[in-house]
């Protein structure tokens, strides 16, 4: 038997027992997805990506590091100095936690901006936003872990959010600290939830948001169904398959990713106090709270709706219904049509205030409290809530532009968009191209090419 | 279908499933209380005695007792003046929904007048606030006669304790049990029965 034939029998016998080639087929080659994706459409596969990243590099820290009060903060200084490679592991963790967040924001909004989640992609919703809570609270457990001045404040101010609740409010922080402050019982807990309990609950909830992917098929720039237009076959006529065409896609893009990831890494690891901030590279101290004390960048938003409210409940139920909100969209949107392309002037200036807003909570939670700061960020709040307030009411009287039959454009062209923002860029496009700025570099690089060619 | 008692079945499925129902949660007893705190941590609350001979009149001392910051404040003449004129601007300045022994409910919120112990945790949110004595700085306003000031989320105390309107801190700060060993030694942690 020849080599080839072997491994062909191999397949074959593997076939019977666990159609492995089937599966692959019916995924990758007979999966037919939209064929005018743009680059909003990568960062599901960069959230896989990242994914890996805290996996693999987590494990290894798991090694090294001690979830002990006594022993923690040495162990990560053990593991930056005497590990080797033990810095390079830790920052690609410490910096996948961060573009994790980057990464399933774009992810996010990119399903608001399309209106991925309307029917039948609901369900496709809900697992992602259970997956985005649990990666919050995968985020935060792993923050206490160094225990540093704000691993430690920041936890005590979050497990404290739960003694808000009336009646068994401070019980259950107490079950949740295991101790009456946070304490060793605490570290302890968070790094098993850490290590196994949430990352477990993750990869389950990303295999059922693939399979509910995968059964109503990706949405797109147009928001068309395009299942309903297929050829006599029965394939989508605006669909290409998944592979080859959007694997070597995403592929191309993870190179890029990969590229900035490894910039952040090596260049800015703590991201000027962004991604790794200063009070913690002191060891935790119950004592003393640091002088500014913030969450890390992703959770700014949330924290700043949470200080808005002066009232401790207030303050919590603020904040909870921040997220809560976001589960509800599917049901808030009422608009039929769901690409933002072909929605009313109102539903886009309404998303930018919403983007502003959320932008702008995000900034205002990493200053301290000030009264001007606190203003904005109640300024700010109303607006965030006021989005999904009036959502359901005018996204149903709506007036929206006519829907086409068949895929367009992945980025609508400059000449083809509405609205007189995009005449200025014209305009403004234009102006430098006949400036003579321009006009000089143009001149310039056609006399180095001129010099090239001459020697 | 014939020969099928599909009462029976029913019933029996509804049956097991109840019983199973309650297998569960009682085996979900041990590992839900396996998480609150241990017999150790339990164990872990000890009083703490403090020499407050040394202590000036403006000065603080921070101790820990149950894993908390409790600070131990000497108060000058004026700081217990302006106590009194501060009334209107606090949420609850007779202490009436805060915690604090009974010997401490009072304007000054402690038993010697000058002398204010107290549990250093924010009651909002479990941040330690800053101890800002001076008498209206540029940050906190003209009208600051010294006090705490949490940086988490700027909930503001006076010098007893008692919280500000209009912060988020929903009470006072808390004042543990405590008393004079004598005239210098104080004893945090326990109620004085032994007290002069």
């Amino acid at each position: 038997m020849s080599q080839r034939d072997r491994g062909a029998s191999f397949l074959e016998w593997l076939d019977e027992r666990l159609p492995v080639a089937k599966f692959l087929e019916d995924q990758l080659l007979k999966y037919y997805a939209p064929k005018n994706f743009n680059f909003l459409y990568f960062f599901g596969s960069l959230a896989l990506l990242v994914l890996v990243n805290q996996i693999v590099t987590g494990i290894v820290l798991a090694m090294h590091y001690k979830p002990a009060a006594e022993l923690a903060f040495d162990s990560v200084e053990y593991i930056m100095r005497d590990v080797n490679w033990g810095w390079l592991l830790r920052y690609l963790h410490s910096t996948g936690a961060s573009l994790f967040f980057v990464v399933i924001y774009m992810h996010m909004f990119r399903a608001i901006f399309y209106g991925s989640f309307k029917k039948p992609r609901e369900l496709l919703w809900l697992f992602g936003m259970v997956i985005f809570v649990l990666l919050m609270a995968e985020a935060f457990m792993g923050y206490l872990l160094p225990w540093g001045q704000m691993s430690y404040w920041g936890a005590q101010v979050i497990i404290s959010l739960f003694g808000a609740i009336p009646v068994i409010g401070e019980d259950l922080a107490t079950w949740i600290r295991g101790d009456f402050v946070i304490a060793d019982a605490t570290l302890n807990r968070f790094f098993a939830l850490h290590v196994i309990a949430v990352p477990l609950a993750i990869m389950g909830l990303v295999v059922l948001h693939l399979a509910a992917l995968r059964t109503v098929g990706s949405n797109n720039p147009d928001g068309i169904e395009i299942k309903k237009n297929r050829d006599l076959v029965g394939i989508p006529k605006d669909g290409i398959p998944f592979h080859p065409y959007y694997t070597v896609k995403d592929l191309y893009v993870a190179g890029l990713f990969l590229t900035i990831f490894a910039w952040i890494v090596f260049y800015s690891p703590e991201m000027g106090g962004l991604f790794l901030e200063h009070p913690n590279f002191d060891p935790a101290d119950p004592m003393k709270t640091p002088e500014h004390i913030q969450p890390v960048w992703y959770f700014t938003r949330f924290y700043s709706i949470l200080r808005a409210i002066p009232s401790k409940l207030g303050g919590v139920v603020g904040m909870g219904t921040s997220i809560v909100v976001l589960f509800l969209l599917p049901w808030l949107d009422r608009c039929p049509v769901k690409s933002i392309r072909y929605r009313s002037p109102l539903f886009k200036i309404a998303l930018t205030a919403f983007i502003i807003s959320f932008l702008g909570l995000g900034v205002l939670g990493t200053k301290p409290v000030t009264e001007t700061y606190t203003l904005m960020a109640r300024g700010f709040s109303v607006i965030y809530f006021s989005f999904f307030l009036l959502l359901p009411i005018f996204s149903s009287v709506e007036i929206t532009k006519e829907v086409p039959l068949r895929l367009t454009e992945s980025i609508l062209p400059l000449a083809k968009r509405e609205g007189f923002q995009w005449r200025l860029i014209e305009e403004g496009i234009a102006a430098l191209q006949h400036s003579p700025v321009f006009e000089k570099i143009k001149g310039l690089l056609s006399k180095l090419r001129g010099n090239h060619q001459g020697r | 279908m014939s020969g099928v008692d599909n009462e029976k079945r029913r019933f029996l499925t509804q049956a097991a499933s109840v019983v199973g129902a309650v297998g569960v949660s009682l085996v979900a007893v041990p590992f839900v209380s396996s998480m609150r705190p241990s017999a150790k941590a339990e164990a872990l609350g000890a009083p703490v005695e403090v020499d407050i001979e040394k202590l000036e009149a403006g000065q603080r001392l921070v101790v820990l007792w149950r894993g908390k910051p409790v600070w131990i404040l000497k108060r000058t003449q004026d700081a217990l003046a302006s106590l009194v004129e501060l009334d209107a601007e606090l949420l609850d300045p007779r202490s009436e929904q805060s915690i604090q022994p009974v010997n401490s409910q009072n304007e000054a919120r402690s038993i010697r007048p000058e002398i204010l112990v107290a549990i250093g945790v924010c009651t909002h949110l479990g941040c330690s606030p800053v101890f800002r004595p001076e008498v209206a700085p540029a940050d906190l306003g003209a009208d600051w006669k010294g006090g705490f000031f949490c940086p988490c989320h700027g909930s503001k105390f006076d010098l007893a304790g008692r919280v500000y309107k209009g912060v988020p801190a929903p009470m006072n700060l808390e004042i543990p049990p405590y008393y004079f060993a004598n005239d210098h030694r104080i004893v945090v942690g326990l109620e004085g029965e032994h007290a002069s």
